[in-house]
């Protein structure tokens, strides 16, 4: 059964499209990515389904609830991580988690116990009763993901979670939403824009410009824009690569003083190749194409340009302000 | 049911610890009403005479009353006002997605005003001895229950000028233009009598006008000048506050609803 199913959803501002007729679903327990950057619609999006912002049409069902006509019971059944922070910075960890444990109806024993398990979890447990005002930003966004937990969501959606943190306290980040995932049968529904992160889910949807260009697994995606390729350093190039071509039937060039060939699944490959040709070959190195190679391929443009330098995250940033 | 008084519960619970960490604000939200009433209350009783009562009402003990309907009026605002924070720091956002209709908020949000206002003004209660003012326990329970609707009357209206503020940057407008004006035109500081037509007028809109008039009817009860100090039955007071609360908390509640 899908949990989300997102049908012909629509948003305009006045004569911009943020979100254009987008349709998919999300299976239960799945750990689903928007990829897009800056200003695609992802946070658009993620408001429409959290009931935030009215669709200006279609609709989308989550957990059985329409968004449009129920957003109470959606509201109960999801749990929501902002991409602004928006804890009470003067309220202590327990208070802010409490307050939402409160404003969710969570019955108050449930409360206690839950409090002290998804602290655990982001292991800030033995700094709950300091002032959120004190806490750095990676721990900001652990309490926040707490928090979100704290009412026993079905589906969590995370707007660039692990935004402006270390590469470290975002592993840490994905070790949490993983173990979610599999402790809580939780499904969750998540936006980035890094492309080394998009990789942790189980299905991608690449979105530019308020519509989907692409959905599909990370490996599956990749294999759109062709197989891996596999860079071969030997001493005995001729000899090598005319064993290669007839054996697997493959295309092998040799641009310099190593040989160079593509095949699907590099992985599997690679043994099977070291194996026949055993002591022969001094290394084998392998590079896959990566979701950057994807969203060039679909889009004519470079992801990385857009986002990661900043300046087009200030650039459509300053367009939101006007 | 219980859900949403949970959530009204809420909101005000978070305030009240808010104000009570903010140790600042209380000193602050406390000192100046006790500065008026010490440089103001000493300072012009001595050249103020109550010209149209009788001899023995001293001008202190009219501004008294004056003094903690300002404390009132000014701690209900800036509670309210704490909304733009609100939205400005995100927490608004955490509120507005809860699964509770939005009126739950604003409630608890007056609530939460009223409860901070109510008991600043109770502290200045207890400096009555010393203006030579008798108070019994049934007045002061009285006095407590008048200063919690004048409060809630304020916190309103203060809550639904908020819910039009986008930034603080709008704050020093509302001091000047509506805060500074419903003070002065309640006739805490100086009586509004034989004022011109229009100013009486404004004096009337003034819900402070009837709050401060219903504090000097309960302080003064047994007071033979108590009727030179009010200016309408308490009757009357009551029902215009209370009608001002529900209205005030009626626009809060639907301004609300527009939001975002
Ligand atoms: N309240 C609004 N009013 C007008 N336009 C808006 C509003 N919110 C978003 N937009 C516009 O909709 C488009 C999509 O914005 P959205 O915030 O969904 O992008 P995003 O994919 O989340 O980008 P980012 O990576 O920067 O967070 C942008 O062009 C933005 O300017
Ligand atoms: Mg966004």
């Amino acid at each position: 059964m899908n949990i989300i199913e997102v049908r012909q959803l629509h948003k305009t501002y006045k004569n911009l499209t943020a979100v254009e007729d987008v349709t998919f679903e999300v299976g239960e327990r799945e750990i689903f990515g928007f990829l897009g950057p800056n200003g695609a619609g992802k946070s658009t999006t993620i408001k429409m389904l959290a009931t935030l912002v009215r669709p200006t049409s279609g609709t989308a069902i989550i957990d059985g609830h329409d968004i449009v006509s129920q957003p109470n019971r959606v509201r109960q059944a999801i749990g929501l991580v902002f991409q602004e922070t928006t804890l009470d910075e003067r309220l202590t960890a327990a208070e802010n988690l409490s307050f939402h444990g409160m404003l969710y109806n969570v019955e108050k024993r449930t409360l206690a116990r839950r409090m002290a398990e998804v602290l655990e979890m982001v292991e800030l447990s033995d700094r709950k009763d300091a002032r959120v005002k004190t806490y750095s930003g990676g721990m900001k966004r652990r309490l926040e993901i707490a928090r979100g937990l704290i009412h026993y969501p079905r589906v969590l959606f995370l707007d660039e979670p692990t935004v402006g943190l270390d590469p470290q306290t975002r592993n840490r980040i994905w070790t949490y939403i993983r173990e979610l995932r599999d402790r809580e049968k939780l499904t969750i529904f998540m936006t980035t824009h890094y492309m080394d992160e998009a990789e942790h889910c189980d299905r991608i949807a690449i979105i530019d410009h308020g519509r989907i260009v692409a959905l599909d697994t990370p490996a599956n995606l990749k294999k759109m824009v062709g197989g891996d390729l596999i860079t071969l350093r030997t001493p005995f190039r001729k000899e090598v690569k005319r064993f290669v071509e007839e054996k697997f039937n493959l295309a092998v060039q040799e641009p310099g003083d190593y040989l160079l060939m593509e095949v699907a699944g590099g992985e599997s490959f690679i043994p099977v190749l070291a194996g026949e040709l055993g002591g022969r070959i001094h290394s084998i190195s392998l590079h896959r194409p990566t979701l950057d190679d994807v969203f060039l391929k679909l889009t004519g443009r470079d992801i990385r340009e857009e986002s990661a330098n900043g300046r087009g995250a200030l650039r459509s940033h300053m367009r939101w302000r006007r | 049911m219980t859900r949403l008084l949970k959530a009204v519960y809420t909101i005000w619970l978070r305030d009240v610890i808010r104000f009570y960490r903010e140790k600042t604000r209380i000193v602050g939200m406390l000192g100046q009403p006790l500065l008026y009433l010490l440089i103001m209350g000493t300072g012009l009783s001595s050249s103020f005479r109550m010209s149209w009562g009788p001899g023995e009402v001293s001008y202190l003990e009219f501004m008294y009353p004056g003094i903690i309907g300002m404390s009132v009026l000014f701690t209900s605002v800036f509670s309210a006002i704490s909304i733009v924070w609100d939205r400005e720091f995100g927490f608004l956002r955490e509120v507005l997605v809860a699964p509770v209709p939005r009126w739950t908020m604003a409630i608890g949000k007056a609530l939460g005003g009223s409860t901070i206002a109510m008991l600043q003004a109770s502290i200045l209660i207890l400096v009555a001895p010393f203006i030579g003012v008798k108070l019994g326990p049934v007045m002061i329970l009285q006095l407590l229950g008048m200063l919690f609707l004048i409060a809630f009357s304020l916190t309103s209206l203060g809550i639904t000028v908020a819910s039009k503020m986008e930034t603080m940057e709008g704050f020093q407008m509302i001091m000047n233009f509506l805060v500074m004006p419903l003070f002065f035109l309640s006739g805490a500081m100086f009586p509004l009598r034989n004022v011109p037509p229009w100013m009486e007028t404004l004096m009337r809109a003034d819900p402070l006008t009837y709050g401060v008039d219903a504090l000097r009817h309960i302080m003064y009860a047994a007071s033979p000048a108590r009727d030179f100090l009010v200016q309408f039955p308490l009757g009357t007071d009551l029902m215009v506050v209370t009608a001002m609360s529900l209205f005030f908390i009626t626009a809060g509640t639907l301004a609300f609803n527009r939001t975002e």
